[in-house]
């Protein structure tokens, strides 16, 4: 495959600016200008902007290969399922994962539900001896946090409230980091799962995997890894941080809405009952019950996202070829000048680590006197795109004594200029409100 | 006026400040509470009115410099108006901020001060933000006549 467009082969050198406007003229949607000023896309914690190749890759497929995949005996079918399980090959290596440990799903919020249903289905007997280990009964124990993104707490919610187990969560300290202490306390042998994120929409934080893995473990409980915010920004090697789930979404990471990703460790996804059923998933079917097939196709009922999953596949190629270690040192780099630049500003409070503390390429502030919803407006009006609101994650903003934040994230495409004129904006923002005192 | 300053014209920003109306009394002839769960905005209004005729509009509530200038702006405009003429008003208010920056003809002047959020017809994500107030108002009649 050729390289995009602007990377070099040098992979082991650091991104520069020079290097992220090559990139940029892959992206269509970031060479436009947004009330009168040329685009500053820093909102891509939210959704990513797409490369050509993405695009083409997507676009292909349509004019080629379009037909039905594990269907069929003809060729364009044959292609067509060719190319969609290739994609999920390029996503098993990108996340150090065997083909048969990656699931379709259309979203990371899909893939969460697809596992706390599993789990409700073992819990009333579906899945038999083999799905013991997803039971939950009263006296059982799901354990999340206090800074999960909705997607994340929510099916937990209802899974604790259809089988009778009890959801708790480990606190947040001050500045957004886990309470390792309380984790210790409890992580108890009622623990059956500890479900969290791996980096933090809101805050940036980046999550001990690690030590959470090895105390969950230690108690014989399932961990799920909400890998939304790193799977697109980081190296990420699965099966060495040992988590037994992982969900992420496609288009956070260049490709198409639609596509998602739930890793499973393979023993687990055969022994868990399926949670949507119909075509495609089954063996023998009979008027009165059906058999299924092992992972992944049992959890892939229906017509699948084959577009999109070939698409995704698309984008992964691209963030290989620049290098996701360059990828992350790169966004390390534009957090800390966004951190630096925000914290500087009086009247502007960042969530979370403070300056000079490891986080991911995104920060969230609270800007005195200002709602973070007239923020955002006066940033769109110079071109620069951000998140306002909660985030999906109203117990951290609660937790953080806010109801709303401004969030800018940033990504590859982003040069440091960007990060600085976001600054710059956040500066003007007290006295255009006339709240300056 | 266009752009920013269209949207967020002084006499809003002054509003936003100064929140006419802000605190609520112990007791009110009709009460409403509304959420817009997107950005999180809320308030609480009350409706205080004798022989058909409104005498106050008292609220609390947090959110944005348009929902809350937007109900700063609705507790100057309501005393002194007939349940009646306040529906019509609050059905002109949301027929401004449905016009996408076109206006309203002739009818301005019913809406008083409120007029200035004109600006926020061009913003469709904002314009929830200037009908909360609005829409408790609407919230706090009805239940006035339902207890009729
Ligand atoms: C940390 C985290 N988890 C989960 C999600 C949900 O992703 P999706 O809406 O694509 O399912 C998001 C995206 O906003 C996220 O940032």
């Amino acid at each position: 495959m050729p390289l995009p467009a602007g990377t070099t082969t040098e992979l082991a050198r650091p991104l520069t600016d020079d290097d992220v406007l090559l990139l940029r003229r892959d992206f269509p949607a970031l060479q436009q200008q947004v009330n009168g000023h040329e685009l500053v896309y820093l909102d891509s914690g939210a959704t990513s902007q797409k490369p050509i190749s993405v695009l083409d890759a997507e676009r292909s497929f349509y004019e080629r290969e379009n037909s039905a995949v594990h269907r069929g005996a003809h060729t364009l079918a044959a292609n067509a399922t060719e190319l969609f399980e290739n994609a999920r090959t390029t996503v098993a290596r990108f996340v150090g994962a065997r083909e048969n440990e990656i699931v379709w799903t259309s979203n990371a919020t899909e893939g969460l539900n697809l596992i706390a249903y599993g789990m409700s289905n073992a819990s009333v007997g579906r899945g038999g001896a083999d799905a013991a280990r997803f039971v939950l009964t009263e006296g059982d124990e799901i354990l999340t946090t206090e800074g999960e993104h909705h997607a994340n707490l929510v099916p937990w919610q209802e899974l604790a409230a259809r089988t009778g187990a009890t959801l708790r969560h480990i606190p947040v300290d001050d500045d957004g980091t886990l309470r390792m202490e309380e984790a210790e306390r409890l992580i108890t042998d009622r623990t059956k799962l500890v479900t969290f994120t791996h980096v933090s929409n809101v805050t940036g934080v980046i999550n001990p995997v690690e030590e959470l893995v090895r105390m969950a473990h230690a108690v014989g409980a399932l961990v799920v890894l909400d890998a939304c915010q790193s799977a697109p920004h980081r190296v990420l090697d699965l099966a060495a941080l040992d988590v037994d789930f992982a969900v992420f979404s496609g288009h956070k990471m260049l490709a198409p809405t639609g596509i998602g990703v739930l890793y499973g460790r393979a023993e687990l996804l055969d022994a868990l009952p399926p949670f949507l059923t119909g075509g495609s998933m089954i063996t023998t079917v009979t008027l009165e019950a059906s058999g299924y097939l092992p992972a992944p196709q049992r959890f892939e009922a229906g017509t699948q996202k084959v577009s999109q999953a070939i698409a995704l596949a698309a984008a992964i190629d691209y963030l290989s070829a620049v290098g996701m270690d360059r990828i992350e040192r790169w966004e390390t780099e534009l957090g800390a000048r966004l951190v630096d630049g925000f914290s500087a500003i009086p009247g502007v409070r960042v969530l979370g680590p403070a300056a000079g503390v490891h986080r991911a390429g995104l920060a969230s502030v609270d800007v005195e006197g200002v709602h973070a919803h007239d923020v955002g407006q006066f940033l769109d009006d110079r071109g620069i795109a951000v998140r306002v609101g909660h985030h999906c994650a109203q117990p951290l903003h609660r937790r953080f004594g806010v109801t709303a934040s401004t969030r800018a994230s940033a990504y590859l495409y982003n040069t440091t200029a960007d990060v600085d004129a976001a600054i710059d904006g956040m500066a003007a923002v007290r006295e255009f409100f006339g709240v300056t005192s | 006026m266009s752009g920013l300053a269209g949207l967020y014209q002084q006499v809003i920003l002054d509003h936003s400040r100064e929140k006419h109306g802000f605190g609520l009394e112990p007791t009110a002839d009709a009460s409403s509470h509304q959420l817009n769960p997107t950005c999180g905005d809320q308030l609480t209004l009350q409706l205080h009115a004798s022989d058909g005729v409104i005498s106050s509009v008292t609220w609390e509530g947090a959110g944005c410099s348009i929902s809350m200038a937007s109900a700063s702006l609705l507790s100057d405009l309501a005393p002194g108006l007939s349940l009646d003429d306040a529906r019509e008003r609050i059905a002109l208010f949301r027929e401004l901020m449905h016009s996408r920056g076109a206006g309203i003809d002739d009818e301005d002047e019913l809406l008083g001060d409120a007029i200035v959020l004109e600006g926020v017809s061009k913003y469709v994500a904002r314009v929830k933000c200037a009908m909360l107030a609005w829409v408790a108002l609407e919230a706090d009649l009805a239940q006035l006549d339902a207890s009729r």
